[in-house]
């Protein structure tokens, strides 16, 4: 199911990042790329070289916005003056669908700028799911919701947290973006099967996915994107393409950024994985067992 | 806009022991963010007690789940450094002129100081360091005994930020000023345009020492590196009053140096005079020629542009 009503029924193929390391390449040798995510902040300005480099990316590429501020879970109510710089840019970009993260990152109007895990507790989803309904209807835009990677765990958590995504979804009759590595790093810190998570979450409901690199450390796994995706996150990612179907995937890289052809051919590494699943009769929707 | 510090929020003392309300989240979010907004000690570990005076790991037991390897206070601990490294680097990046004046130590005191009276209220990390000069300015030992030069450094070092996106509107075209009598004509300053006087050539002071770090940068394999490396302390530069527009050109920024008398003009325009109030804002000191050499130069690079009710007026006033 690469195209649904999350992804507003596109087929968007391979992406990658656009980062500002890479806008000359990008504008002077124009790459053949199927498609570019932006980091919706990054562009909610007034001026200047922000949206004059977009305007020119949008004018020969598709762009699909990504943001990081959002904040679904925080308590705190939506900032109404936020919202109307985000659908500005949404009709600029005229993005298909717009991402944000399943997490709480600000507190009485103090941001951490963070991507916090929301303790996993039905009133949280409900909660979540509200803002995400008031926010859809405010952009007039499909929105896939990303789960986090994430290095703690709550004593007042009330199920996994691919119910928890489950839950939020549903209630906000939203779509999923599929982190294939915060899957993986977070299985790997807390201890569960990541392909439970993966067989769990509504597989209609995924509009997208993202792969991107890690770093290990003594104890856990972070979470930095400033590497190759290593093989236990491509496998993951084979086993959610042949779940979900050959969905928009993307390749997130954000730190010791190497130069685009780099980035790219990295990208395009899932192509291995995509022409066996194109090939594969589309699974039918299954569920898992919370702890399978 | 009112001063937020992680110390003036009710009701941070205990987590909830059950989340099953929006009320009972949103205390136990307001309770886990103030165990991250507590600077970390020396060492970058977190903080060794809680708001309340009750030690961070007994406070982190309470609301998170050890893992197989690591405990409740080490898995709040990688958040807590997360939050710190994330903010200071911000600042670090947005004021490597101030950070040059203070040294490595002073500055990093400065911006705890600063990030602890003034956390983030924005969405977007580029506002963080908008009241950095209104807090140098309030508390002036962090920065002693270059006080005034560090709070001018902290202002153009703002400005840049602000010019860098701020909007452009479309400039006002030479016939239309030529059309307007000057004691009606009011012409406004485009918002991506800061001015700024100081007491000393804080513009050639930045611009000193980013060249000296990019020349480091050049010189070093280490290139990864770069956001992290410590620059040597530069040299208080000499005082001399300076006069700057900082200003977008082709979606660069630039500083301009202007005379006294040119500032003036500039100044009064932005304040919404007349062409001829603005004028003799500037006083004696300019010729007839002088004045229309600048005014053509101003148009040419497209700083004036029409008055409009919604236009804000810049942040950063001359001092």
């Amino acid at each position: 199911m690469p195209a649904n009503r999350f992804n507003a029924f596109t087929d968007y193929g391979i992406g990658i990042g656009l980062r500002v390391p890479h806008y000359a390449h990008i504008l002077e040798r124009k790459p053949v790329v199927d498609w570019f995510e932006i980091i919706s902040e990054n562009y909610l300005v007034d001026g200047g070289r922000p949206l004059e480099v977009l305007d020119d990316i949008l004018e020969q590429y598709r762009v699909v916005q990504h943001g990081v501020s959002l904040y679904f879970g925080s308590t705190d109510k939506p900032d109404r003056s936020h919202l109307k710089r985000l659908k500005a840019l949404v009709k600029r970009t005229k993005t298909p669908w717009l991402s944000d993260h399943l997490c709480w990152g600000s507190v009485d109007g103090t941001y951490t700028h963070d991507l916090l895990p929301m303790p996993y507790t039905f009133a949280a989803a409900k909660h979540t799911a509200e803002k995400i309904r008031y926010v859809r209807e405010f952009l007039e835009v499909p929105i896939c919701v990303e789960n986090v990677s994430s290095y703690t765990e709550y004593h007042v958590s009330e199920m996994t947290e691919w119910e928890f995504l489950t839950e939020v979804v549903e209630r906000a009759d939203c779509g999923i973006l599929l982190d294939v590595n915060n899957i993986y790093v977070s299985a790997k810190n807390h201890g569960f099967d990541p392909y439970a998570y993966i067989n769990g979450v509504p597989h209609e409901r995924v509009g997208q996915m993202h792969v991107a690199g890690h770093t290990k450390f003594e104890k856990y796994i972070l979470d930095t994107h400033d590497h190759p995706v290593l093989d236990p996150v491509w496998k993951l990612y084979a086993h959610a393409i042949a779940q979900c179907g050959v969905t928009a995937t993307l390749l997130e890289w954000d730190d010791k950024i190497p130069a685009f052809g780099e980035v790219h051919d990295e990208a395009l590494k899932a192509n291995q994985f995509i022409g066996g699943a194109r090939a594969a009769k589309p699974l039918a929707p299954k569920k898992a067992p919370a702890h399978a | 806009m009112t001063d937020r510090s992680a110390k003036s929020s009710p009701a941070v003392t205990r987590a909830p022991q059950q989340v099953r309300t929006r009320r009972e989240l949103a205390a136990f979010q307001r309770h886990m963010a103030h165990t991250l907004f507590l600077p970390l000690a020396p060492d970058d570990t977190i903080a060794a007690t809680f708001v309340d005076g009750r030690p961070m790991e007994e406070v982190a037991a309470e609301f998170i789940r050890p893992s197989d390897r690591l405990t409740a206070l080490e898995r709040l601990e990688i958040y807590a450094r997360c939050y710190w490294y994330r903010i200071t680097a911000s600042v670090y990046e947005d004021c490597p002129g101030l950070r040059a004046l203070l040294g490595e130590a002073r500055f990093a005191a400065l911006v705890r100081a600063f990030l602890v009276k003034f956390p983030s209220r924005s969405f977007t990390l580029r506002n963080l360091c908008a009241r950095l000069p209104r807090f140098i300015a309030a508390e002036p030992a962090w920065t002693a005994p270059h006080s005034r030069l560090a709070y001018d450094i902290a202002r153009f070092e703002w400005a840049q930020t602000q010019v860098f996106d701020s909007a452009a509107l479309p400039p006002l075209p030479a016939d239309s000023i030529a059309s307007t009598p000057p004691h009606r004509l009011r012409i406004a300053l485009q918002p991506h345009l800061t001015l700024l006087a100081s007491d000393w050539p804080v513009d050639r002071f930045v611009i000193a020492v980013k060249t000296r770090e990019a020349q480091r940068a050049e010189a070093s394999n280490t290139v990864t590196q770069t956001k992290t490396r410590r620059p040597r302390r530069a040299p208080v530069p000499a005082r001399k009053r300076t006069y700057i527009v900082v200003h977008r050109y082709k979606h660069r920024v630039y500083y301009k140096r202007v005379s006294a008398a040119g500032f003036a003009i500039l100044s009064a325009l932005d304040q919404g005079k007349t062409l001829t109030a603005a004028l003799t804002a500037g006083g004696p000191r300019a010729s007839a020629a002088e004045i229309r050499r600048w005014f053509a130069t101003w148009m040419e690079l497209g700083w004036f542009c029409r008055r409009t009710p919604s236009r804000n007026k810049r942040v950063v006033r001359p001092s």
